[in-house]
């Protein structure tokens, strides 16, 4: 199900390694035991999606457009960080977003404020599916005028863990834990923390009504990526708002050449 | 959380890896590597994968399964080791470049197939 608001008229991503389109013709047939032939195959479950990841961060390089992942648990406080940081950006920067969600259109209606072309991807088509994977990313897309373009963000389904498993051919991937969740759930979701490439402690006005351990919090991004930034910010009142949309508009205007 | 999709996608590489001149073969079994790192529950992708495969040729296949331990080597001093806790600095050095270089595996290594021609 596709909802589309403001349409216009009409990594590098590291880790792991993917294996090449035709890896699976190698088919090695042998002889393992009596009745029974082993046949090597070595493919990786994920390479349709990788392939398409690849396929799409070409066309996104060709248009010079920057795709930012965006990825949390939810009620993190994804949307009203985009929103508020939307309104920073714009319109120096020409932007959209796409943003997946098992159900409604809230979040799109929410961010079309902006003046953005957003697209809302509703998964319960696709089984209610707990990422967006490439190819789903990639039908969005094409409702997209990529010309006019030079930053996409895709919002991904609230979720610590599968999302960050899929490659969707974006430039650079960031998580946002907001403090009311906890200062264990870096170490609960190693992966997550691993794979993004800046971290955004959320909701830091809260915390003069919380027993958050920032330091601690701190010590353990450290451990599971270190060197990653992390930005203290509060989406509400902005606070931290001015180092996080630095490092942003700085990586995009990098790619861009602007 | 995926784990059905995947099921979906490995059935697919399975029928899709089988040799032509086998096409009406029995397929035993289907090797897998699942990395420590990957974000796959192994009972549930079994669980999974047993629905997939039911009133299909495939049913009945055994999905065997081999856990991926995170293997790091630290760029700077070059010590390798097995990570077992989310910490990703040299357990040596304390160095925060580093390669992963196993652990993030979801890979079909190989299947096996009845062979009734063989002598």
């Amino acid at each position: 199900m596709w909802f589309i608001t403001n349409q216009t008229p009409k990594r590098n991503h590291k880790g792991h390694q993917h294996h090449g389109p035709h890896d699976h013709h190698t088919n090695e047939v042998k002889t393992k035991k009596s009745g029974t032939r082993k046949i090597k195959v070595v493919k990786r479950v994920l390479d349709a999606n990788d392939m398409m990841a690849d396929r799409m961060r070409t066309v996104f390089n060709d248009k010079k457009v920057f795709v930012l992942n965006m990825m949390s648990s939810p009620g993190s406080g994804k949307t009203t960080t985009l929103e508020k940081t939307l309104a920073r950006i714009m319109p120096d920067l020409n932007c959209a977003v796409i943003v997946g969600d098992i159900c409604t259109t809230q979040d799109a209606d929410r961010l079309a404020k902006s003046g953005a072309p957003v697209i809302q991807i509703n998964t319960d088509a696709f089984g209610g599916d707990c990422h967006l994977a490439a190819h789903v990313v990639e039908k969005a897309v094409a409702n997209l005028n990529l010309d006019t373009i030079d930053l996409l963000i895709v919002e991904n389904i609230g979720n610590l863990v599968c999302p960050a498993e899929f490659d969707i051919g974006e430039d650079k991937r960031v998580v946002v834990l907001s403090v009311t969740e906890g200062e264990d759930k870096p170490a609960k979701y190693p992966l997550m923390f691993r794979e993004c490439n800046a971290t955004l402690l959320n909701k830091t006005d809260l915390l003069p009504y919380l027993d958050f351990d920032m330091d601690l919090v701190r010590t353990s991004i450290g451990k599971i990526h270190p060197g990653m930034p992390i930005f203290e910010i509060s989406a509400k009142t902005e606070d931290g708002f001015d180092q996080w949309i630095g490092w942003l508009v700085g990586n995009v205007k990098e790619k861009l050449g602007m | 959380m995926h784990e059905m999709g995947i099921a979906m996608e490995i059935m697919e590489i399975v029928k899709a890896s089988i040799p032509a001149e086998m096409k009406d073969a029995r397929v035993e079994k289907v090797n897998l590597k699942v990395g420590k790192l990957s974000a796959i529950v192994v009972d549930s992708l079994r669980f999974c994968f047993n629905l997939v495969v039911k009133d299909s040729p495939l049913e009945g296949v055994e999905l065997a399964v081999e856990e991926v331990p995170v293997v790091a080597r630290c760029k700077d001093c070059r010590h390798q080791w097995t990570i077992d806790q989310p910490v990703f600095t040299c357990e040596k050095c304390q160095s925060g470049t580093i390669d992963i270089l196993s652990g993030r595996e979801l890979d079909i290594s190989s299947i096996e197939i009845e062979d009734e021609n063989e002598d």
